[in-house]
């Protein structure tokens, strides 16, 4: 077979995993959610309400999709896609496990830390266009805290990457991940991971840092106008960067697809990394049933007074370290 | 530095809470497939009721109609004759109305009545499409010939166990209107009854 067909087809499968991962987390969500305040969660269609995303699917579908007057027609409509497309294609380079025939992954570029934070960076533009061409002064409101927000609270994480970078050695991630066989960054770099997963929450606009929509502030702030299909893509763009954060943190801190101190080697290493996601994923529904958000400028200046310094601090003292001790 | 790691204990302590109460009992009760018995005396739809002998209480006096403080139950009283005698005394209700989209259900109606005539049940399931259909009739209200003489709320001390959700079964007007027939009240209340804790009638029926 040919390469691109290859990549084509992986693509595809891919694609599928993600969307389908989407809506159920969706539900666990709602389910999760609902458990922790003592409700039922969704029960209605289907058993166990298995069936709801299907159903959310065609209720979105079928709402009318508006556009208010005052929108800049072409940004408005094109902005929910550039939310989507930037989410998505971040998988092109995250591995998930490996067998001997090779890294499972469409691709696995040298610099894949790299490109990851290239698109994830590009994703801002989604939420920050959206409300900008809504020409409604909330989703305005909504964008400019989300750009300033997801810019602030980038660097921080950036910062995270590079400690587990100069421990690594290489930048590819399934590099990374072959480099913590015997010792998962999570132990070395703890500081660089709790920075990481307070980081990765407010890129993803999730509480306790979901500013970007407060509801009470802002009604629904970037995505205030849209309705129908276009809000859906925002949502789905959202579950697949959570999904997204959550598989990096298990590949850079949680050793990937290595199994925890090697027990179980019968157990594939794709169930490990399944494992891991589905544990961070668990964990920002736990957070959004307990934390309240932020107010603004407590986020601002938590982002940069404690989170940039403490990721610094840690970055130097890393970087003597390995400079001193070697890998 | 204190009060920061009392906050970072706080957020620990706040995700210990919410993780214990994943697992704690929920108090949801799934209403349309479970329902909870109401309270004995619940104010709830009308029902017009009957003697013994098939006849009307309702002697069309109009007390419940001006006791009522939502003025919600229109009353037109007619003389019986010989030939057609609905209620004992001298007059009965021709027409009878309660408008329920206006009553409060307070049971002013209920104490008012000279005959006991009319009283609440705990029917509480009456939603419907139109509004109109939220008015009830004398055809509605009254029990139906063939199931019993309605109970009075002392006479149903505990209330009526699993009488919950029959209202849904009656056919509203809406459905009337599709082709249903109303009779159907008869059936369902005639197999409710059946088996359910209706008290013998303490009182001396005419
Ligand atoms: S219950 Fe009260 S409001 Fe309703 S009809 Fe009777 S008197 Fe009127
Ligand atoms: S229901 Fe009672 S109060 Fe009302 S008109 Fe009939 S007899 Fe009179």
């Amino acid at each position: 077979m040919p390469d691109w067909l290859i990549i084509l087809i992986k693509s595809a499968i891919l694609l599928l995993v993600v969307v389908t991962t989407f809506a159920y987390a969706m539900l666990a969500e709602r389910k999760v959610l609902g458990w922790m305040q003592l409700r039922p969660g969704p029960n209605r269609v289907g058993p166990w309400g298995l069936m709801q995303p299907a159903a959310d699917a065609a209720k979105l579908i079928l709402k009318e999709d508006l556009t208010p007057r005052t929108a800049d027609p072409l940004i408005y409509r094109l902005a929910p896609f550039i939310s989507l497309l930037t989410a998505f294609s971040v998988y092109a380079v995250i591995p998930f496990g490996a067998s001997n025939a090779g890294v499972w992954a469409i691709g696995t570029p040298n610099a894949g830390i790299l490109f990851l934070l290239a698109i994830t960076s590009i994703g801002v533009y989604g939420i920050t266009l959206g409300g900008w061409a809504s020409g409604s002064k909330y989703p305005l409101l909504g964008s400019v805290r989300a750009t300033a927000q997801m810019i602030s609270y980038e660097l921080g994480m950036s910062l995270s990457f590079i400690g587990v970078l100069l421990l690594a050695g290489t930048t590819s991630l399934d590099g990374i991940v072959s480099a913590q066989e015997k010792w998962w960054f999570i132990i070395p770099q703890f500081v660089g991971f709790i920075v990481y997963i307070i980081t990765a929450v407010a890129e993803t606009n999730r509480v306790p840092f979901d500013l970007v929509e407060a509801e009470t502030e802002l009604v629904a702030g970037f995505h205030t106008e849209y309705s129908g299909l276009r809000f859906g893509l925002f949502f789905i763009a959202e579950y697949v960067n959570m999904l997204t954060v959550s598989c990096i943190a298990s590949l850079l801190f949680l050793g990937g697809w290595n199994a925890p101190f090697g027990i179980l080697p019968m157990v594939p290493g794709v169930v490990w990394f399944i494992l891991k996601v589905a544990f961070f994923m668990f964990f920002y529904m736990w957070l959004r049933a307990t934390l309240p958000r932020f107010r603004y400028d407590r986020l601002m200046a938590f982002g940069w007074k404690v989170l940039l310094p403490l990721a610094t601090l840690n970055l130097v003292v890393t970087a003597i370290i390995v400079a001193f001790l070697g890998h | 530095m204190r009060k920061q790691l009392y906050n970072v204990g706080a957020i620990l302590k706040g995700l210990s809470i919410t993780f214990r109460f994943m697992f704690a009992k929920r108090p949801t009760i799934e209403y349309p497939s479970v329902k909870k018995q109401h309270a004995p005396r619940f104010h709830g739809l009308h029902e017009l009721r009957r003697y013994a002998d098939g006849k009307e209480r309702c002697i069309g006096c109009e007390l419940c109609s001006s006791a009522c403080p939502a003025n919600a139950i229109t009353v037109i009283g007619a003389e019986n004759t010989p030939e057609d005698r609905k209620s004992p005394g001298e007059r009965h209700a021709a027409r009878y109305e309660i408008d329920e989209l206006r009553c409060i259900f307070c049971g002013m109606c209920e104490e008012a009545c000279p005959t006991d005539a009319i009283v609440l049940t705990p029917r509480f399931e009456m939603s419907d499409y139109k509004r109109g259909a939220l008015i009830y009739s004398k055809d509605r209200l009254l029990v139906p010939a063939d199931a019993g003489v309605g109970a009075a709320p002392d006479e149903r001390p505990n209330g009526i166990p699993g009488d919950l959700g029959r209202v849904a079964e009656i056919k509203s007007t809406t459905d009337i209107e599709r082709g249903y027939s109303a009779t159907n009240r008869g059936e369902i209340l005639k197999k409710q009854t059946r088996g359910l804790a209706i008290l013998p009638p303490q009182r001396e029926d005419v």
